[in-house]
């Protein structure tokens, strides 16, 4: 217990000075996360169709989600009392719900869209590039 | 760069890129693009909890606002997506009971 105590006065006087190696690989994964939500928004404001729409949309905003609240789990677990591993345990809890719901709500909204009749976007090579209009 | 600063940069990035999926809930052309930004922005609410939380060293309440923001966020989502699916009649089954049937009356 002792040790417990010694090791989370160090790591806040650790911080206090300079990032240590903790937060330095949460502020990675969330860096990377913002990345990977950058390409999220970017698809979902580009893309021409409804389903290329939500492929960058769905797989986007499910990493993006993840690696960022595993970031921001990372940076919170200052101390290794019971408190700290609880928040930690719950941020986790929320990366396991993600993980879980964002596909399938994906999968459903897809399917909703394909029995609706969303016509995906097929190549017309008349009307695209050429000056004419139809 | 301290853990405050970056906490503080990730939380406006989070914001600024929502704005492209706003955009999208906005002029989306059907009503399933919007449902997809909707989903998308209420996701990134629940990430940005945990990032406020994490700002104003408040984890342990605004944690808890994530998770209950999530599940809602989900049932939203599918219970909008099952009432636009049922929005088209549904395709005919075949029936599938009636031919044992016939077989049982014709013997």
């Amino acid at each position: 217990m002792m040790d417990f105590i010694w090791l989370a006065d160090s790591s806040t006087a650790i911080a206090q000075a300079e990032l240590s190696a903790r937060e330095l690989c949460g502020m990675i994964l969330a860096g990377v996360g913002l990345l990977f939500f950058l390409g999220a928004a970017v698809g979902l404001y580009r893309f021409p169709d409804f389903y290329t729409r939500m492929h960058a949309a769905g797989k986007g905003d499910t990493l993006s989600s993840l690696l960022i609240l595993a970031g921001f789990a990372l940076i919170t677990l200052e101390g290794f009392s019971a408190t700290d591993w609880l928040l930690v345990v719950k941020v986790l809890a929320i990366v396991l719900f993600i993980m879980l719901t964002s596909p399938t709500s994906t999968h459903a909204l897809m399917r909703a869209g394909f029995e609706d009749g969303v016509e995906p976007v097929t190549k017309k090579p008349k009307k695209r590039g050429g000056s004419k209009k139809k | 760069m301290t853990t405050e600063t970056f906490t503080l940069a990730v939380g406006v990035g989070l914001f600024v890129l929502m704005l492209p999926a706003l955009y999208r809930v906005a002029v989306g052309p059907t009503s399933f693009d919007r449902l997809v930004a909707v989903n998308v922005i209420g996701t990134k609410t629940a990430v940005m909890l945990v990032v406020i939380g994490t700002l104003f060293d408040r984890l342990d309440m605004f944690v808890d606002f994530a998770l209950a923001y999530a599940l809602l966020n989900f049932m939203g989502s599918l219970a909008v997506a099952r009432y636009l699916n049922r929005m088209r009649p549904m395709p005919e089954r075949k029936p599938r009971r009636r031919a044992p049937r016939k077989k049982e009356a014709k013997a």
